[in-house]
């Protein structure tokens, strides 16, 4: 295991909630071994309740851990002073900020309070450090704001500029996209991605969002059902079925070939489906959703080809019969389903 | 100095309003001097700032009206009222609860219940008369029996604060011990006789005269400890408006502020309500009065503004307990809740929703 530049990294931990009483100890997840190490966006997912929140807080002394250590830069965390890991990990939790009469700018100065005498006074380096936060964030347009009167999206950008403000070689995020629209979600996973390149950070965030997380982590931490933390590159993970074993449902399986989740059960007969790759995705998604499987290798009766016509596109279901063109994917599945009603 | 780098960082809205800091003292100022030029005996303004200055009055009864009577009152309301304004703060910030004021962990009621063991027993015990007759000696007993009674549901609520980690928990259980704290008063007062009860139902009206001058520093020093240490946790503070996890991320001891948040509004819920009795509302109005009027949730704007509001609310509610012009005195605390409700439920209205001033 390179352990080098790791800046969290646990050993044999076991999370959960301590039991009381009689009640014995509720183990989330058990003999979890990974590290986060600076200049790579970490995501983390697993089910609903698999212990992603636990997992997050424990790593930043939020939580105690049941068994095993955290290390801090090689250092256990029961070892250190609450005020030393605030200067090394910060922390964006889903905990609902309900404040107001507090600017944006007041919020992100927050985020200097391990650094700050006991008055809290920010002195000029204080506010360098707040100034650049804001600036990376991307919230000079609502500084002065007050902190109520801002969207989910916004407020989620504040909370990472103040834990960008804190300065710390390591931030931990729970959930950062949920609640946000898609514009925001891309632009918030661009902003972490740009911060650790730029930074040099360790960002772990734990995500609902699979497609996201695959396409934005550097590095996967998986929680399966049976609360074993599973890690690697998002690509091998998926390739090597674990990331569709973590995930697997009855009715939900995931398509390697797309790297996505398909949502409906095929219950027609198999296409076969050919021609550019455009209109080849849109009519696959299309075909996909009436319950149509779709197929990569030819043999089976229906052959639909999707292509590029001048500034348009043409469908065509290509049978020993006949041959009809299409210009709508509307039109063809209506021919597919006449196909259908058809006797065999 | 700042130079260029003054041309880059943009000046940042904070929530320091000097303009309205200095308003606030000279409202302050003004009340004091209305405070003490009112009463059942008239004494002109002269004669009062003459007195004032270390100089003589044309009477002597004069004289001794304003330096053993009104002087003493008008610093007890100042005390009292800031002292109580803090408590309410720190309560509210520390439960994250508009409606929580300092005698919100059952503190006020531990008080009552010390003042109601020794009026209330007095009589079964010895006699009313024998505390009475003492009068000087006996008003110590009162206060001394308030702070215990103070003190030992403060130890409670420590010893709990210790075990109980979560906020809402503690609030409720505060609740609770306060309720419990009352059932055993009206128990003792049910079983007591009536003359006795108007004795201690007096007590409960409360009020800002029964301090006298040589016994107000000892008010004096519990409001500056309990104030000072609130002073000292506004960075805590400040970070406990995003909540315990947050707080503690940021590098703050939850735990540690937690038990001196307590200690401070015990000194200063107690501490107010041994020597004037228990004067509701002011704890809970005047931090979302200030709240309003500054603009921030920034306790270390927060605290002293909420200190001078305080102070003068209490003023002015002594002012007009006062009744100008006539020889009556109505009960303290029904004068704040009187006076305090009206203004509290016109802010809210106009702020449209507490959450938003809170």
């Amino acid at each position: 295991m390179s352990k080098q530049s790791s800046i969290i990294s646990t050993n044999e931990l076991d999370i959960g909630f301590p039991g009381k009483g009689r009640k014995s100890a509720t183990v989330v997840a058990s003999d979890i071994n990974v590290a986060l190490h600076g200049g790579e966006v970490v995501c983390l997912l697993g089910p609903n309740g698999s212990g992603k929140s636990t997992l997050i807080r424990t790593l930043a002394n939020l939580h105690n851990p049941l068994d095993g250590d955290v290390l801090l830069n090689g250092k256990n965390l029961n070892q250190l002073a609450v005020k030393e890991i605030a200067q090394k990990v910060s922390t964006v939790l889903t905990d609902r900020i309900t404040i107001g009469n507090i600017s944006v700018y007041e919020l992100v100065a927050f985020g200097r309070s391990p650094y700050t005498g006991w008055f809290g006074s920010l002195n000029k380096k204080d506010e360098e450090i707040v100034e650049w936060a804001i600036a990376s964030a991307g919230i000079e347009q609502f500084v002065d704001r007050d902190v109520l009167h801002l969207s989910d999206g916004e407020r989620q950008k504040v909370m990472i500029a103040r834990a960008l403000a804190q300065d710390t070689s390591a931030v931990l995020l729970d959930e950062p996209t949920a609640h946000l629209d898609l514009p925001n979600r891309v632009e918030i996973i661009r902003l972490l991605r740009k911060l650790t390149h730029d930074t040099q950070k360790g960002i772990l965030l734990s995500t609902h969002e699979l497609d996201l997380a695959l396409k934005a982590a550097d590095s996967l931490w998986l929680i399966n059902r049976e609360g074993e933390v599973i890690t690697g590159t998002p690509e091998d993970l998926v390739l090597d079925g674990t990331f569709e074993s973590v995930f697997e449902k009855d009715s939900f399986d995931f398509d390697r070939s797309t790297g996505s989740f398909t949502l409906h059960n095929p219950n027609k007969e198999a296409v076969y489906l050919t021609g550019d790759a455009v209109p080849v995705f849109w009519t696959r998604r299309a075909l996909e959703r009436e319950g149509y499987k779709v197929v990569e290798n030819n043999g089976t009766a229906l052959q639909v080809e999707a292509r590029t016509k001048q500034e348009a596109f043409e469908w065509e279901i290509i049978s020993k019969e006949n041959k009809n063109c299409f210009t709508s994917i509307k039109e063809l599945l209506k021919a597919l389903k006449k196909n259908q009603k058809l006797p065999q | 100095m700042a130079n260029e780098t003054a041309d880059i960082t943009p000046k940042h809205k904070t929530g320091i309003r000097p303009l309205y800091f200095g308003l606030l003292i000279v409202i302050l100022l003004v009340l004091l001097l209305v405070n003490l030029v009112l009463g059942s005996v008239d004494i002109p303004l002269g004669d009062i700032v003459q007195i004032l200055v270390g100089g003589e009055a044309a009477s002597e009864v004069w004289n001794k009206i304003i330096i053993n009577i009104r002087i003493p009152r008008a610093i007890t309301a100042v005390l009292a009222g800031s002292a109580l304004s803090i408590g309410g703060l720190l309560m509210q910030t520390l439960f994250r609860n508009p409606l929580a004021g300092p005698s919100v962990l059952g503190i006020t009621a531990g008080a009552s219940l010390g003042v109601a063991i020794v009026m209330l027993a007095g009589g079964t015990i010895t006699s009313i008369f024998a505390i009475q007759q003492l009068s000087a000696f006996g008003s110590w007993i009162i206060v001394i029996a308030a702070s215990l009674g103070s003190a030992a549901v403060l130890l409670l609520i420590l010893l709990i604060s210790i075990k109980v980690r979560d906020n809402v928990t503690l609030l409720i259980i505060g609740l609770m011990i306060g309720n419990l704290t009352i059932a055993l008063v009206s128990i003792w007062q049910y079983f007591s006789r009536p003359e006795q009860i108007q004795d201690y139902l007096i007590w409960t009206f409360g009020s800002l005269g029964g301090v006298p001058l040589d016994q107000l520093w000892i008010l004096a020093v519990v409001a500056f400890v309990g104030i000072g240490i609130a002073m000292a946790l506004s960075k805590p503070l400040n970070g406990l408006l995003l909540g315990e996890n947050y707080a503690r991320s940021m590098g703050l001891s939850v735990s540690g502020s937690r038990i001196w948040i307590i200690v401070s509004t015990s000194l200063l819920a107690g501490g107010i309500t041994a020597f004037c009795g228990p004067i509701g509302f002011v704890g809970i109005a005047v931090p979302h009065l200030t709240r309003s009027l500054m603009g921030t949730n920034d306790h270390r704007v927060l605290i002293p503004a909420t200190l001078l509001m305080g102070a003068i609310l209490l003023l002015g509610c002594d002012i007009i307990a006062q009744v100008p012009g006539s020889t009556t005195t109505l009960p303290i605390s029904a004068v704040t809740s009187m006076v305090g409700s009206p203004v509290v439920i016109w802010v809210i209205i106009q702020r449209k929703n507490l959450q938003a001033s809170f």
